[in-house]
């Protein structure tokens, strides 16, 4: 049995029929082809597959792809616009917050609403805040750089 | 050697465009159109006999195209470390035949037109199963009379080696005092953020087969590929993509990559496979797994005069590539950065039904430098002296370079004082010493710890390790005069696709942009041996950079003859090739690969085209080292560790991005720190994995783990061009015992000498009760 949803991914409005079952972050990558958000774990741990969901960072292997009916997802593959990296991109960059880059995306998209609520977090609040993606190449102090580094952009913007 | 500018800057990556715009190309990202996904069956039971396998109720499950079991696909895997001579190493099947001897060996496999499709299927396999006595330890699998994991190895041993220097009986006669210690070097998961993928695609019309897979060793991948499936390499492609993170678990050939492969030919259609975080806990090559029994023979001066060492290496229940090789590289490192002339040591590797282990970040040294470490620190307790002390006196010194340790391992170059001496500095020490004392008289329990490493890495020669350990680069000028390096290493996120393009843009002078890295796919450039060990700057860099030098030659002589001078007569500088004495006359880099292929004003005697192959084989291994000191306070309400300082000062020869190099060591250090405090594969006696979960294997995460205070020296190497060495697991060797230490440090008032890692809270805590 399949459901229609309509969602709007990255600006763009998509409808489908899909599975009850059927994951968003499936829907994402296999439906839209949006390889960008990742899949790293089982039970809601590692967040490699968080993306916004009406705003908020949702791990999107924990929602429903019939949950995302009638609302609007930014993923990682959303965020610059068009050849303008977002600060969060640029200060990753700049500040070697990625390695192998897998957990990279839910880590960005996570700092995005973490900034959100935070503008000018100190590095416990990023920590804090980060807590629930998890990198096993970084150690993580490049990506509090990163996040501290976007930060400062984001103000002087 | 003209390395310059672009050479010590931290640039930065050229890979990370794409990552951060979720452009990157992970092996499930690979779109096979028509593309069957296999979802595998595996056994419940640890060890079991295996009755008949019913498929059917699977085949039937609409979207189900195929499904197979051992009976149907002949497939076996090999080892290469075959350290028991005597008889033939255990079969390893793709897929179980008579027996499964751990949980999660894989059964069967089903093919379906989707994933959920291919897990639903997979649920439905019904598997006759005649359960056996299980050992799921060391304990159980060396008891009088334990049932055996393989028919053919008795008492569940597969090999004793023994290795010796020296008088021992003698030197611990005389000693003054005896200090043993007995410790665990518990099994862990590398849980790389990227679980295991592969896909695969079989052309009939020409008989090819390409295969993606996240793997670290992609020719290797081929060369079993090809063998096990009796296709030539040559119409064989293995290409690993970007990978999310390989840590040594992804230097292999499972199974699962050999049964994509097959079934993309037997089938007709492309297969992938993404496996669940689950599979990953449950049959990804374990890491560690050891017992030691150490003991030291030691002067009244705290000198270690012999070590007596029995080590237990845990393989599992099969043989992977390299299981049996890894506890041997903790005897080679046996000795650590200590000037200890006799040591008596034997090394027993156990089969139990756990699942097997492999490589797994250090590789074995990250055990030795632990023992070591901990062993130190009872030694300088024992004796009445300081940590700090005690190390130093029993230090290799700089003028014994090069170093024949006791258990032969030669120590190219290294000052072992000034990394320490440089981290105490870095530390205050001293001070740190009495602000413990004051914070301890509040009643507070504050822990110092001390690690001093060596490490090696970049393995080779060849020829002394019995197998392939060169490395190669192809690096091409094209017309233009741009450049393209094909490296024979891939990455999983070490960034050689920067740091590579910085040493030829270093060699030739030309600008960083212009060179383009590739890497990882075995059909383009030349055969290569793979990413791992910490040898991609040591080897392959090396390679790189004597690829560079030959095209900078031929270079030269191009110039020469276009300038008409001789070749001993042309200074090559910055990019551009200028005749001594005549500054008119000169020409660019990009100008002479111009003429390099429009060949029509080169003399005969110079062949058309600028590019260069090298083989680079090392002539020896190298060996970084350094001395971390972490500072913890343990709350003993909860038994909760927090890291206060982290700090560390690390040798790995010449650094090529320094900011490269800090990532290398904030992740391992990380790693090495997850070791200490939390991580831990739990079986029970039946041999279930109690710990097959992301909640219940507990990697840091942002929360826990503190900043670290890093600095380095440089010690070049002379085993290798670069003056490199390898930087990639020394973070993880240096800092899991310096956070014990602390621990220990902070616990010692309580009268606590010893703990077993992890130390987490419950296990302090109850060690703190039990001494009230």
């Amino acid at each position: 049995m399949k459901l229609p949803i309509n969602v709007t991914v990255n600006g763009t409005p998509q409808t489908h029929e899909v599975e009850p079952r059927l994951l968003l972050v499936h829907y994402l990558r296999d439906v839209l082809g949006l390889t960008g958000t990742h899949v790293g774990c089982d039970t809601s741990q590692c967040g490699a597959c968080t993306v916004l969901l009406d705003g908020a960072a949702v791990k999107s292997c924990t929602v429903l792809a019939v949950q995302a009916d009638g609302g609007s997802v930014t993923t990682i593959e959303g965020l610059a616009e068009g050849e303008r990296l977002h600060p969060l991109q640029e200060g990753f960059w700049e500040r070697h917050g990625l390695q192998c880059g897998y957990c990279t995306p839910g880590m960005i998209m996570t700092a995005v609403d973490l900034l959100r609520q935070h503008p000018d977090p100190t590095e416990a609040q990023i920590r804090d805040g980060l807590e629930g993606v998890l990198c096993r190449c970084t150690g993580y102090q490049h990506i509090v750089a990163a996040v501290q580094d976007a930060a400062q952009r984001l103000k002087a913007q | 050697m003209a390395l310059s500018r672009v050479v010590g800057a931290s640039i930065k990556r050229r890979e990370d465009p794409r990552l951060i715009t979720g452009q990157g190309t992970y092996t499930d990202d690979v779109r096979l159109p028509g593309a069957l996904y296999m979802a595998v069956v595996r056994s419940p039971h640890a060890h079991a006999r295996l009755g008949p396998v019913d498929l059917g109720p699977a085949l039937r499950q609409p979207g189900v195209v195929a499904a197979f079991s051992g009976a149907d696909v002949p497939l076996s895997l090999p080892t290469f470390a075959v350290l028991n001579p005597d008889k033939p190493p255990p079969a390893r099947p793709a897929l179980a035949r008579d027996k499964v001897r751990y949980v999660g060996e894989a059964v069967a496999v089903v093919f379906a037109e989707d994933r959920y499709a291919a897990r639903d299927a997979a649920e439905l396999v019904e598997v006759a199963y005649e359960p056996l006595p299980v050992v799921a330890s060391l304990r159980a699998a060396l008891a009088e009379g334990a049932p055996l994991v393989h028919d053919d190895y008795p008492g569940n041993v597969y090999v004793r080696l023994p290795r010796s220097q020296g008088d021992a009986e003698a030197a611990f006669r005389d000693a003054k005092h005896v200090v043993r210690l007995e410790m665990v070097s518990q099994r862990l998961n590398a849980v790389p953020m990227e679980p295991r993928a592969t896909a695969a695609e079989y052309r009939r019309g020409d008989g090819t087969l390409t295969v993606w897979s996240s793997n670290q060793v992609p020719h290797t991948l081929r060369g079993v590929l090809a063998a096990v499936l009796e296709l030539p390499e040559s119409r064989l492609r293995v290409i690993a993509p970007d990978v999310g993170g390989g840590f040594g678990a992804k230097l292999q050939v499972y199974s699962e990559e050999a049964l994509v492969a097959w079934a993309a030919r037997r089938l007709g259609r492309p297969v992938k496979w993404a496996e669940e975080r689950r599979e990953t806990m449950l049959t990804l090559s374990h890491g560690r797994g050891q017992e030691a029994v150490y003991e030291a023979a030691v002067d009244a001066d705290g000198k270690v005069r012999a070590l007596r060492a029995r080590v237990v290496g845990d393989l599992g229940a099969y043989l992977l590539l390299y299981t049996a090789l890894i506890p041997m590289l903790t005897i080679n490192m046996l000795v650590g950065p200590y000037d200890i002339p006799v040591v008596d040591s034997e090394l027993v590797e156990v089969f139990t039904n756990c699942a097997p282990t492999d490589a797994h970040r250090g590789a074995g040294r990250p055990e030795a430098t632990y023992y070591l470490e901990r062993l130190m620190d009872r030694v300088a307790a024992t004796v009445g002296l300081d940590p700090a002390e005690v190390r130093r006196r029993n230090f290799v010194r700089p003028e014994q370079f090069p170093y024949t340790s006791a258990v032969g391992s030669v120590y190219d170059s290294g000052n072992y004082q000034m990394a320490l001496d440089k981290a105490l500095a870095l530390a205050n020490y001293d001070a740190l010493r009495q602000e413990q004392a004051r914070l301890r008289g509040e009643g507070r329990y504050i822990g110092i710890g001390i690690s001093s490493y060596v490490e090696l890495t970049g393995v080779g020669p060849s020829r002394a390790f019995g197998a392939p350990v060169w490395e190669s680069a192809v690096l091409r000028a094209e017309p233009d005069g741009t450049l393209t390096l094909i490296s024979g290493v891939p990455s999983q996120g070490q960034g050689h696709e920067t740091s590579f393009a910085q040493i030829v843009a270093g060699e030739l002078g030309v600008p960083f942009e212009s060179v383009q890295v590739l890497m990882g796919d075995t059909a383009v450039g030349v055969a290569g041996v793979g990413t791992f060990s910490s040898r991609s700057m040591p080897v392959a860099g090396a390679a790189v950079v004597q690829a560079a030098g030959k095209v900078r030659d031929k270079a030269v002589q191009i110039a020469a003859a276009l300038l008409e001078a001789a070749p001993a007569d042309i200074e090559y500088r910055d990019g551009r090739a200028e005749v001594r004495g005549a500054p008119g006359k000169a020409i660019s880099f990009q100008e002479i690969a111009r003429a390099a292929y429009a060949a029509f004003k080169l003399p005969p005697a110079i062949e058309p085209g600028l590019e260069a192959t090298v083989f680079f084989d090392p002539p020896n291994m190298t060996y970084p080292f350094g001395t971390h000191i972490c500072v913890v306070e343990v709350d003993p309400r909860s038994g909760e560790v927090q890291i206060l300082r982290f700090l560390g000062v690390d040798d790995a020869g010449r650094i090529i991005n320094p900011l490269l190099a800090a990532g290398q060591l904030h992740g391992g250090i990380a790693y090495g720190i997850g070791q200490a405090l939390w991580e831990e594969i739990v079986y029970d006696a039946d041999g279930q994995l109690r710990t097959a979960s992301l909640m219940d294997y507990t990697i840091p995460s942002s929360r826990l783990l503190p900043r670290y205070e890093l600095e380095h020296t440089e010690t070049p190497s002379g085993t290798n061009p670069l003056g490199a060495k390898g930087i990639g697991e020394a973070g993880t060797i240096g800092s899991t015992p310096a956070v014990v230490n602390a621990v220990l440090d902070a616990l010692a008032p309580l009268g606590v000498t010893h703990l077993d890692m992890p130390l987490k809270p419950e296990r302090i805590w109850q060690a703190i009760q039990a001494r009230k």
